[in-house]
């Protein structure tokens, strides 16, 4: 035999680094995203100033965050419409716990829990009732919003109680000059790339978005899994909940609207695949990244906000193209 | 003693009895070949084996004790692998991550368990090598050629020691040199003194490596004799219904 076994162990299907990352679609969003923010601070005098780099950031981070829990949703197979119902109902709770005089954490545990429990609602209906989570989520988008509706008689909050201004800070503040939206993302996403990566619980995720049947079989806790991604998924949107009341000062119910198609967008320019089976950690950041630039720099170059959809459309079915064809290459 | 023994397995699927009072005996080192039309219930037969499903009747015995297995992980700790009709791969990951899922190896590192990618690369590797396959462990399944996944497929039973090995059609979509190649492993892994069941329609196969020949017929066991007393007409006959029973 002319490869030894240890060669044939260590070997990989591309020979260096670079062959590896130009086969990545989200390394080609990635390089978009740098691109137009280079040439968005050659042209405008605005772009690269730190207040607006602030902005970016942080604003990119509420949907990266989401972003997160959506391509574990994604990569298992299934889809999450109700996140951002998750994240008015998330804030709301904190908007309510905060108001009626509780401290922080407390209104935080409870908002988690509410997120947690929306996310284990559509695990249930999910995984052990076995109906399609599309037909789950936009129930439950329906129901959540509906839900923080009632619970905020559909007033306005922006007092807080004791916290306020911890709230504020949080939500708002930065340290070290890193707004902590940005931070939470940071944070949230080294974790979700590692338990991505390097545990059973992401192995187990994307055998299930791969090939169901095959993951049943192999006696992958399949049902347990699915309950799992949707939770976190809540997760994630809860965890922004929280993070934009701080950041708006203020919560009403329509927060949040329209946020899942931003989030599913970015999950899916990052490389998620919608039919279930790959996507990761990093893409998820990457694609929520490019929207926000995408958006910054409409608003930068004086042209209207409503050509945003149709940019982010665009890049959606070009990076889903562009895989397309390099998969059909690969397989000739 | 018996690797293993069926008694009187029934299963059925809501109104369709899939299987119905099946008994059979398989001892160690013994290559039994399981015939049958489609939907005979050949594989629900070793799904019930192998911990997918539970019977709806009947008792399954291992080396002489009695065995319930709730899912696959039971089987497995008793012995028992299978080789899945069409693979059951995943084309999203890797060689050996194929090989070993549902039970990856982790190490445990503070509070967290990490899987041990170095581990299951180097075992799968060998594995692959043991087989004679060129498959290498940190290719992706998706990319590789009917013979690479039957190797997956296969060296997931090897992981352990095996006592009894199901495979459920393994020959089915490869090439001859490569169903010879199953062939031989079949036989390398009979004379290591496991007991294996074969599913296969291909007569060839069932009468180059079986020591003994079962035929399902519409959920019911219909023939269990040794190979060298029956024929490939006869099994024809057995699997149609044109010879009602032998
Ligand atoms: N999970 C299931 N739910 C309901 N019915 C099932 C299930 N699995 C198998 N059956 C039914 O049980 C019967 C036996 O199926 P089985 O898959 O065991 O046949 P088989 O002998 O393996 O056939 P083939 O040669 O086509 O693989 C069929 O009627 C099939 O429709
Ligand atoms: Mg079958």
């Amino acid at each position: 035999m002319s490869v030894t076994l240890e060669q044939a162990i260590d070997s990989r299907q591309h020979q260096n680094l670079l062959s590896w990352l130009t086969s990545r679609q989200v390394f080609w969003v990635f390089v978009a995203a740098v691109l137009a923010c280079v040439a968005l601070s050659l042209v405008t005098d605005t772009f690269a100033t730190e207040r607006n780099i602030f902005n970016v950031t942080r604003n990119f981070a509420f949907v990266g965050i989401i972003a997160l829990g959506m391509t574990a949703v994604i990569a298992s197979g299934g889809i999450d419409l109700s996140v951002g119902s998750t994240v008015v109902m998330s804030a709301m709770v904190t908007g309510v716990v905060m108001a009626a005089g509780m401290p922080f954490w407390v209104a935080a545990l409870a908002a988690i829990g509410a997120s947690l429990a929306i996310g284990a609602v559509n695990g249930l209906l999910i995984a052990y009732a076995g109906m399609p989570a599309f037909v789950v989520t936009l129930g439950m988008l329906s129901v959540a919003r509906s839900l923080a509706m009632v619970l905020s008689d559909n007033k306005m909050i922006w007092e807080f109680g004791p916290d306020h201004d911890l709230l504020l800070w949080l939500g708002g503040g930065a340290t070290f000059g890193i707004p902590h939206p940005l931070i939470a993302m940071v944070v949230l996403a080294l974790a979700t790339g590692f338990a991505f990566r390097w545990t059973r619980w992401g192995q187990h995720l994307f055998a299930v978005g791969g090939n169901e049947e095959a993951a049943t079989l192999t006696g992958v806790p399949v049902k347990r899994i699915k309950l799992s991604v949707y939770m976190f998924s809540a997760f994630t949107a809860g965890v922004t909940g929280i993070l934009m009341v701080g950041w708006l000062g203020g919560v009403t119910t329509n927060l949040g609207q329209a946020m899942e198609l931003t989030v599913i967008a970015a999950a899916v320019i990052g490389g998620a695949n919608l039919a279930g089976g790959i996507g990761s950690a990093f893409g998820a950041v990457v694609g929520a990244l490019l929207i926000e630039v995408i958006r910054n720099s409409l608003i930068l170059l004086g042209i209207s906000t409503f050509w945003q959809g149709t940019f982010v459309g665009c890049f959606i079915v070009i990076a889903v193209t562009f895989d397309r064809i390099r998969n059909f290459r690969s397989s000739e | 003693m018996a690797a293993l023994e069926l008694s009187n397995i029934s299963k059925n699927f809501g109104a369709i009895q899939a299987l119905q009072d099946v008994s059979m005996k398989i001892e160690p080192g013994e290559v039994v070949g399981l015939m049958g039309d489609n939907g005979a219930g050949k594989s629900t037969l070793v799904k019930i084996i192998a911990g997918n499903f539970r019977p709806s009747a009947g008792d399954i015995t291992i080396d002489g004790s009695h065995v319930e297995f709730h899912k696959p992980i039971d089987a497995q700790r008793k012995g028992v692998e299978i080789v899945y009709q069409d693979l059951a791969l995943c084309n999203n990951l890797t060689a050996a991550s194929n090989v070993y899922l549902g039970r990856e190896l982790t190490a445990q590192i503070g509070p967290v368990k990490v899987l041990d990618y170095r581990t299951m690369f180097k075992r799968a590797g060998e594995l692959f090598a043991e087989l004679k396959s060129e498959t290498r462990p940190r290719d992706m399944v998706k990319r590789m050629s009917g013979g690479q996944r039957q190797a997956v497929a296969i060296a997931r039973t090897l992981l352990t020691q095996p006592k009894i090995v199901l495979m459920d059609e393994p020959t089915a979509a490869i090439s001859v040199r490569q169903v010879a190649e199953v062939l031989n492993l079949i036989k390398r892994l009979r004379d290591q003194g496991i007991a294996i069941i074969l599913i296969s329609h291909r007569m060839p196969d069932v009468f180059t490596v079986a020591d003994k020949i079962t035929v399902l017929r519409r959920g019911r066991l219909v023939a269990d004799k040794p190979v060298s007393k029956s024929s490939p007409e006869e099994v024809t006959g057995l699997i149609t219904g044109a010879i009602e029973a032998a």
